[in-house]
């Protein structure tokens, strides 16, 4: 991406694969509304893949929901696009939840909702006690008092188990959009 | 005081933040401690398609209760419907047909 060596984030202890996925309760936003929802809750219903990013305003955010939306990741996009073309879905072990969370509060997460044209709903947290319970808090240099989580996925199977994790390592950093991919076909 | 976050509530409120007939409605859901879910939505009228597949209407606040089938707009109507299904010497039926009555008003 670039000629130099991009800068490094600390070490840090986070929630690994074979870890239970610490539970919490955050207001969920969708496209019409948001509602306090528990994490525990979506994986009742099947696994989930929870993405954490920068603020929404941040051009990672764009980067990644771009990317994610275009791949058509996630049961509710997938069902959908299955359907146009007439297939059936989840045959392919891609049914699943996607969920995002940032420190943005709810208006931000409904505008970049609108705005990326996406099926996902996103967990608002600003005062980032989800990345704190992971692990991956990110300190934003030259943002006093403002913290929020590094980018990081990760696959949770319905018990919260972590199947797959990926934490950044530098500012900033990306997923590997193929790695997940084949966690999430390799369920 | 708050609510727990559950899904399971039987009470769904559509409300606006610091929209003040919603929180109206909120004093006398806490007042009867009574559990409910919030559903939060947008200032512009014309963002809230939820609440008007709801209820008909896209004003909040608008509540949906599923121990009676109730769904009902207007903070004084509510207001009404809560005392007089939750409140002290409340309907033993659930008021569900003060609540049919009041559809009509």
């Amino acid at each position: 991406m670039v000629d130099f060596e991009v800068v490094e984030l600390p070490e840090t202890d986070h929630v690994e694969e074979g870890d239970t996925a610490p539970d919490f309760t955050r207001p969920l936003v969708n496209d019409e509304f948001w509602e306090d929802v528990a994490l525990s809750e979506l994986t009742e219903e099947g696994p989930v893949l929870l993405v954490f990013y920068t603020m929404d305003g941040a051009f990672p955010a764009t980067y990644m929901w771009n990317e994610i939306r275009d791949r058509n990741w996630g049961s509710e996009a997938q069902r959908a696009s299955e359907k146009a073309s007439g297939e059936t879905a989840s045959s392919d072990g891609r049914d699943i939840t996607i969920v995002g969370l940032s420190v943005s509060d709810p208006y931000a997460h409904k505008q970049l909702i609108h705005e990326r044209g996406m099926d996902y709903r996103l967990f608002s947290d600003p005062q980032n006690g989800v990345a704190e319970e992971y692990g991956i808090v990110n300190d934003l240099d030259g943002m006093a008092g403002v913290s929020e989580p590094r980018p990081a996925v990760f696959l949770l199977d319905e018990d919260r188990t972590v199947e797959y994790a990926w934490v950044a390592e530098e500012w900033p950093d990306f997923p590997d959009y193929e790695e997940i991919e084949d966690a999430i076909a390799g369920r | 005081m708050s609510q727990p976050a559950t899904a399971q509530s039987a009470i769904t409120l559509y409300r606006l933040e610091a929209c003040p007939f919603c929180e109206r409605v909120v004093r006398k859901l806490q007042e009867y401690d009574l559990d409910y879910q919030s559903r939060f939505v947008e200032p512009m009228h014309s963002d809230r398609n939820v609440v008007k597949r709801v209820s008909g209407k896209r004003t909040v606040p608008a509540i949906v209760d599923e121990t009676t089938g109730v769904t009902m707009s207007e903070s004084a109507n509510i207001v009404e419907y809560l005392e007089n299904t939750y409140g002290e010497g409340a309907r033993t039926d659930g008021g569900e047909a003060h609540a049919d009555a009041e559809e009509g008003a």
